[in-house]
């Protein structure tokens, strides 16, 4: 009792009575349809049919030649229905919802890719959806909020604490714990109470399945790097999943430096938290030394949160993966040298992952591989990175 | 022990115990002091201090904004302590509960917490985001120190409520209602039941919170259980008020008092 869940010391359910038999049903329901064929075999034909899976693995040769080292490959979940990883989650979630006999279904979201995921996912689906999202995020991703609404979701803007991601977990929390009979929480990401973090983990982990086959056909072994960007963590908890037991295959997790690690601007919580729990979970928090949350920074709204999945703060802490940081100004240049190079305008998200690899592709062998996970689009980007490099658009 | 022996001695002279919360810091800690004073002297009988955090997740705006104020004019937790510590020394015989988010007592050390509550005279604990299955996370040292751990119980509790009364301290907090605190017109769950089972299966005093706005409210909660907790519609008062705030605060839980002892 009281260790359920957890990634060594890491995660737990630490939430309100209120949710406690809500999170125990949903665990049981997960428990239940987990390896239940019928639910699988549903789930797989929507990843087919609906998300577009699976889902490219592209070499990328101009970049390989022009870094001088490791072979790099490029794992296209920018190209799923919806542009980016998250619909791989938002398909299970729904679909043990509907299971479950829920009809209304709520998400929090920062850059606006898992509301969009989770709009599209409840309109397919025919259940009601709110999309938590915090102000500043509404207007730095208007184009994002905007299609939910077209998807038929209600798009709240979030105007307490930060205004931002954090903020719209604490109000889709919030609603959780008022309307918990009717109502699933969609959580975006491997983080929150247990069963969250491996069931979210799980619904991802098809991307490194698919690349591990993929790698295999294309090159007959196993990759020797792994690189996805971190905020919460679930694109890179599903690229690295299978291989973690793989030990030769190295694993790398970018996250947000902001305007660099040393100012107060960055949502860097691997090189600056320190452990604490929050979220329903135990892990590691950008927190002050009497566990106030930090605000946090990052151009990169889906990476502009406080805390980390607590299954990454395992990988750490046992040395399985490791985790670097990346500052807005080394993401904008990644999102341009992929644009202009290779023909793809990756997340700005996703543009971290790419920048930590362009550091540490070169410095790897040419008989090396490495695989990227392009895990969004940067369509919603272009007038973020427009705004930071000076240029004004005529449209918002 | 002062909250058993708070609630016999209400039950012995057939009333029922008023439990107050307060944000601390807001408008300052002499404000809070001020208005502890004023709860005391007007009838209160456990005293709720609300440590504020950040994000509180269980919180409606009233507690949010408050919290968040506080926040804003500096408010520690170490501030908070000698606060209390203070005032112990006017108020000897009211218990005070300390209410806050499990993330401010694991950063600040569980141990080194619970000597303080000892050192300033905290006799119980209620932490909103600690379930029963993660008690242990502070439950050795709070016995150890002999501060109550205070369990709450919800109309989602259902079987669950057996195994919350089961070990609770001090008192059981019956959330009144589904959603987060703030204060409502109605309430729809059905009392009689929610109240049967947790009677059946509690041996300590119960008291219910959660959106009781006034004295009518209160009333009418307090045929249920052992006591009523009033919290948002407190903390709103010294919102609109200020430092001038205690006078109001005092004439409202003399309301809250005087509804009870009718």
């Amino acid at each position: 009792m009281g260790k359920t869940g957890r990634f060594g010391e890491y995660g737990g359910q630490y939430v309100p009575e209120i949710v406690m038999n809500a999170v125990n049903e949903l665990n049981e329901a997960y428990e239940k349809y987990k390896n239940d064929p019928d639910f699988l075999k549903e789930l797989h034909y929507y990843y087919r049919e609906y998300a577009n899976r699976p889902s490219l693995l592209y070499y990328a040769e101009k970049m390989t030649k022009d870094l001088g080292g490791a072979k790099i490959y490029l794992k296209r979940e920018d190209l799923n229905h919806t542009g980016a990883h998250k619909i791989n989650n938002v398909l299970g979630q729904v679909l043990l919802a509907k299971r479950m006999g829920k009809k209304r279904i709520i998400a929090e979201t920062g850059a606006g890719q898992h509301g969009v995921a989770t709009a599209t996912a409840a309109a397919l689906f025919d259940m009601e959806c709110v999309v938590y999202m915090g102000a500043e995020d509404v207007e730095r991703q208007s184009l994002n909020a905007y299609r939910m609404e077209l998807l038929g979701a209600k798009v709240v803007a979030v105007e307490s604490g930060t205004r931002i991601l954090k903020d719209a977990i604490n109000e889709a929390m919030r609603d959780w714990a008022t309307n918990i009979e009717t109502t699933f929480y969609c959580i975006g990401s491997v983080m929150g109470p247990h069963p969250y973090p491996a069931m979210v983990r799980d619904f991802q982990k098809i991307i490194g399945e698919e690349t591990r086959k993929q790698m295999q056909e294309k090159e007959g072994k196993l990759p020797d790097c792994v690189v996805a960007c971190v905020g919460g963590g679930s694109n890179a908890m599903g690229a690295f999943y299978d291989f973690i037991k793989e030990e030769s295959v190295r694993l790398v997790g970018a996250e947000a430096a902001g305007k660099g690690v040393d100012t107060d601007q960055h949502a860097a919580t691997m090189a600056k938290g320190t452990k604490g729990i929050f979220h329903g979970m135990k892990s590691y928090f950008l927190q002050n030394e009497e566990g106030q949350i930090n605000p946090v920074y990052s151009i990169s709204a889906g990476l502009d949160y406080p805390g980390v999945g607590p299954e990454h703060a395992y990988l750490r802490e046992i040395g399985r993966a490791e985790y670097v940081s990346i500052t807005d100004e080394q993401a904008v240049r990644a999102f341009e040298y992929l644009s202009r190079l290779e023909g793809i305008i990756p997340a700005i998200e996703s543009s971290h992952a790419v920048a930590a690899a362009m550091e540490i592709a070169p410095k790897m062998s040419q008989d090396e591989t490495m695989v990227i996970c392009l895990s969004g689009r940067g369509d919603k980007d272009v007038y973020q990175v427009a705004r930071y490099r000076g240029v004004e658009l005529d449209e918002n | 022990m002062r909250i058993r022996e708070t609630f016999e001695k209400r039950k012995n002279s057939g009333q029922k115990a008023l439990v107050t919360y307060i944000v601390s810091g807001d408008y300052g800690y002499e404000t809070t002091k001020e208005n502890i004073r004023e709860m005391v002297r007007a009838g209160a009988d456990i005293i709720e201090i609300g440590v504020p955090f950040s994000d509180p997740i269980a919180e409606g705006i009233v507690i949010q904004e408050a919290s968040q104020h506080s926040l804003s004019q500096g408010t520690t937790l170490k501030g908070i302590f000698q606060m209390v510590k203070e005032l112990r020394e006017e108020i000897k015989e009211t218990p005070f509960v300390m209410m806050m988010y499990l993330n401010s007592i694991y950063r600040f050390g569980t141990k080194k917490f619970f000597d303080l509550c000892n050192e300033c005279g905290i006799d119980g604990v209620i932490v909103p985001d600690m379930p029963y299955e993660e008690k242990d996370e502070i439950q050795g040292e709070a016995t150890a120190h002999r501060v109550d751990n205070i369990s709450l119980v919800t109309p989602t509790s259902h079987d669950r409520i057996s195994m919350i009364a089961g070990d609770a301290e001090g008192f059981l907090y019956c959330v009144s209602s589904i959603g987060v605190t703030g204060t409502r017109s109605e309430f729809t769950t059905d009392f009689d039941s929610f109240f049967d089972v947790i009677k059946k299966n509690s041996e300590i005093p119960c008291a219910v919170g959660f959106g009781i706005s006034g004295p009518e409210q209160a009333k009418t909660m307090s045929q249920y259980c052992d006591g009523v907790i009033v919290g948002s519609a407190i903390v709103k008062l010294i919102s609109q008020h200020g430092t001038e705030s205690p006078k109001h605060v005092y004439e409202f839980t003399h309301s809250l008092r005087k509804a009870l002892d009718e």
